[in-house]
């Protein structure tokens, strides 16, 4: 039911897209699987498209387009034609579940670019894939999380067992092991993206087994509330969430898209596009740090080395690192494999859930 | 930890509750309004938004009511008075109130709201257990007891409830015994939507303090099926909405002490717990069938 609902409001939504075109350069064009007012994952998108035409110029140069609320799927397919068939020079399709249709669009129009996030299918020379390495900041928080916890286990709210949601898991407990190789980690899978009411639940389910850190991977500021009522840390997710909890907030992993926008539609103006795999992290400035606060100075001091340390090419996943049944994965300074990492799907030793397979 | 779970459950029952109360009001007047989502979520950004400009949540949940209310008289008017379909007014009212709610809260987006806190009487809630529970919520947990208390009386044990419930099992007759069948379900349409916005306003007021676009995330969905499986009876909808919110709490607190259950197959118990049980305790066809509105969704059109 609510995905007919969803697909109908797609459909008006597109009807009601008039977005009136000056005599702009280039248009742009975004495609998200949420509101743009969830203040997580889609928000951050939309940022970045705005910081985007404010960096090119503003709407006399770039024209910005954008549907919100987009279901994956064969729905999404519907979306991007109408998109590339209204004048779109670039779309980005910013969830993992528009890959195929992206790919399947983009066959059809070879003189649109097409930008999709988080996936690895480029069937067509005029798709490009893009990702951020957000298990780096991932584990810095692990690295806080393990100084600043008395109980020495954190609450981990997940949503679904993709390879992204698994590396975080990994990285996070890999960068708790450097502080204390005891550390615990409790995952609940809330199976959503977004539904406040459920992510609150989940906090405080884990907070009443006695985590007194909580980090999530779930795109409301619901878990920050709690935590900040129970009076415990957390963590913030894609954006800084500082305000629903100022006593309360160590740090957030922000996803920073605006720099490689700018970039890859400045490419689409002067005509140098061309098709690229881009994994970027806190090097190239795709995954920022919210400012460290509510910890000790020593703590912000750790956390701040390990970020000068990743941004000097460190790699969180390097061995010796073991899976959780105890068997080698990687060798004392081995680097994990990029492809194996974007299709992770185990967990590393020291973390208390079962994966869901 | 006993007393944090069972208030966990509460506040995930109540909204629900609430708003399945409202809409069991309306379908027992014959009305079938699929709009409660949309109402909800009118209500979630309604109330949030003055209770941060004027910083009162009181003032919040009153206006959300109100809007819920004015909110459903759209979906009077049109089904009541214009006769459309009542199956496709109610999606529409739906997809309204998500699109327009979004409108309206563009501004309160990463913004902390105001909470309502919970009320606290000295002595009575430090008995050991059930005191937080019975002595220490907030307000509106208590409105929605008496919410479900109050329509139960009404619809059974008063006359105005018997005339509400005969014009939704024959409208026609009751027309014909000189009953305004279009005035009473107006009646009850509004107090539907009141309800539909008040649950709404907890979610933004008191559950997660904040304003997220889509923050209901089909919670009232949840309530119309509700009412629907537990037959159209006040207390088998709190039941049923505690039954829900037991199992949503009790299922993560599974995950976090590590069961070996998969987490799939957990999250899908709330729904299916809720539907067995309410299943089996309708499972007498004939008490079923006498609680059924026979006239459920039909159109009426006064001949004269």
């Amino acid at each position: 039911m609510r995905k007919t609902l969803l697909s109908l409001a797609t459909a008006t939504a597109a009807l009601a897209l008039a977005t009136v075109a000056a005599e702009a350069k280039v248009k742009a064009c975004f495609i998200y699987v949420g509101p743009i007012g969830d203040f997580g994952w889609s928000y951050q998108h939309h940022q970045g498209a705005l910081e985007m035409q404010k960096n090119l110029g503003g709407e006399e140069q770039v024209e910005l387009a954008y549907l919100e609320s987009v279901p994956e799927g064969a729905d999404a397919e519907r979306a991007l034609e109408r998109f590339a068939r209204s004048g779109c020079n670039i779309i980005f399709t910013t969830s993992f579940g528009y890959m195929d249709a992206t790919n399947a669009v983009a066959g059809k129009f070879p003189d649109v670019k097409f930008e999709h996030a988080t996936g690895y299918k480029r069937d067509h020379a005029n798709v490009a894939t893009y990702n951020s390495k957000f298990h780096e900041g991932r584990y810095v928080q692990g690295i806080i999380a393990a100084k600043m916890s008395k109980a020495g286990v954190a609450g981990y709210i997940a949503s679904f067992p993709i390879p992204e949601v698994v590396m975080g898991i990994n990285a996070f407990v890999l960068g708790a092991q450097t502080v204390n190789p005891d550390f615990k980690l409790k995952v609940v899978w809330a199976n959503t993206w977004f539904d406040p009411g459920k992510e609150a639940n989940a906090a405080k389910a884990l907070i009443d087994q006695g985590v007194d850190i909580i980090t999530q991977h779930t795109d409301s500021t619901a878990p920050m509330q709690v935590a900040a009522e129970r009076g415990i840390k957390a963590f913030g997710q894609a954006s800084d969430m500082i305000a629903f909890g100022k006593e309360t907030q160590l740090t957030a992993v922000v996803d920073n898209w605006g720099p490689y926008y700018t970039e890859r539609v400045k490419a689409v103006v002067d005509g140098i596009w061309s098709q690229v795999d881009v994994w970027g992290g806190m090097k190239e400035g795709h995954v920022v740090m919210a400012p460290f606060a509510n910890m000790p100075d020593d703590v912000k001091a750790a956390a701040e080395a390990a970020v000068e340390k990743i941004k000097g090419g460190f790699e969180p996943f390097t061995g010796p690192v073991a899976k959780q049944d105890g068997s080698e994965w990687l060798k004392d300074g081995e680097r994990a494999d990029n492809g194996v990492l974007l299709g992770l799907n185990f967990y590393v030793k020291g973390v208390d859930d079962k994966l869901p397979q | 930890m006993f007393e944090a779970i069972v208030i966990t459950i509460a506040t995930a029952a109540t909204p629900i509750l609430i708003a399945a109360i409202g809409e069991l009001v309306v379908e027992r007047s014959g009305v079938l309004n699929l709009g409660v989502e949309g109402m909800m979520i009118m209500g979630a950004v309604t109330g949030f938004g003055v209770a941060l400009t004027t910083g009162s949540p009181w003032l919040g949940f009153l206006a959300a009511a109100i809007v819920g209310a004015l909110f459903s008289l759209l979906f009077g008017f049109l089904t009541l008075t214009l006769v459309t379909n009542q199956v496709a007014t109610g999606l529409a009212l739906t997809l309204l109130g998500l699109g327009v709610s979004g409108m309206i809260g563009e501004a309160f987006v990463g913004q902390p709201g105001v909470k309502m806190g919970s009320i606290s009487i000295p002595v009575l809630s430090d008995i050991p257990f059930v005191g937080k529970l019975l002595f220490g919520q907030d307000p509106i947990f208590y409105l929605s007891i008496l919410l479900t208390f109050g329509v139960a009386w009404f619809l059974f044990r008063t006359r105005a409830g018997l005339t509400l419930r005969s014009v939704g099992d024959n409208h026609a007759s009751a027309h014909a015994l000189g009953i305004n069948v279009i005035g009473i379900r107006y009646l009850a349409v509004m107090f539907g939507g009141a309800c539909a916005g008040l649950a709404g306003g907890y979610l933004s007021l008191v559950y997660t303090t904040q304003w997220i676009e889509n923050m209901t995330a089909g919670r009232g969905w949840i309530a119309l099926a509700l009412v629907v499986f537990a037959s159209w009876r006040p207390w088998r909808v709190l039941a049923g909405a505690y039954l829900f919110g037991a199992v949503s709490i009790g299922q993560l607190h599974a995950q976090a002490l590590g069961i070996g259950v998969p987490s799939q197959l957990l999250s899908s118990l709330p729904y299916l717990a809720t539907v067995i049980v309410l299943v089996l305790i309708s499972r007498n066809r004939r008490l079923t069938m006498v609680n059924t509105p026979a006239s459920l969704g039909r159109p009426f059109v006064p001949d004269r």
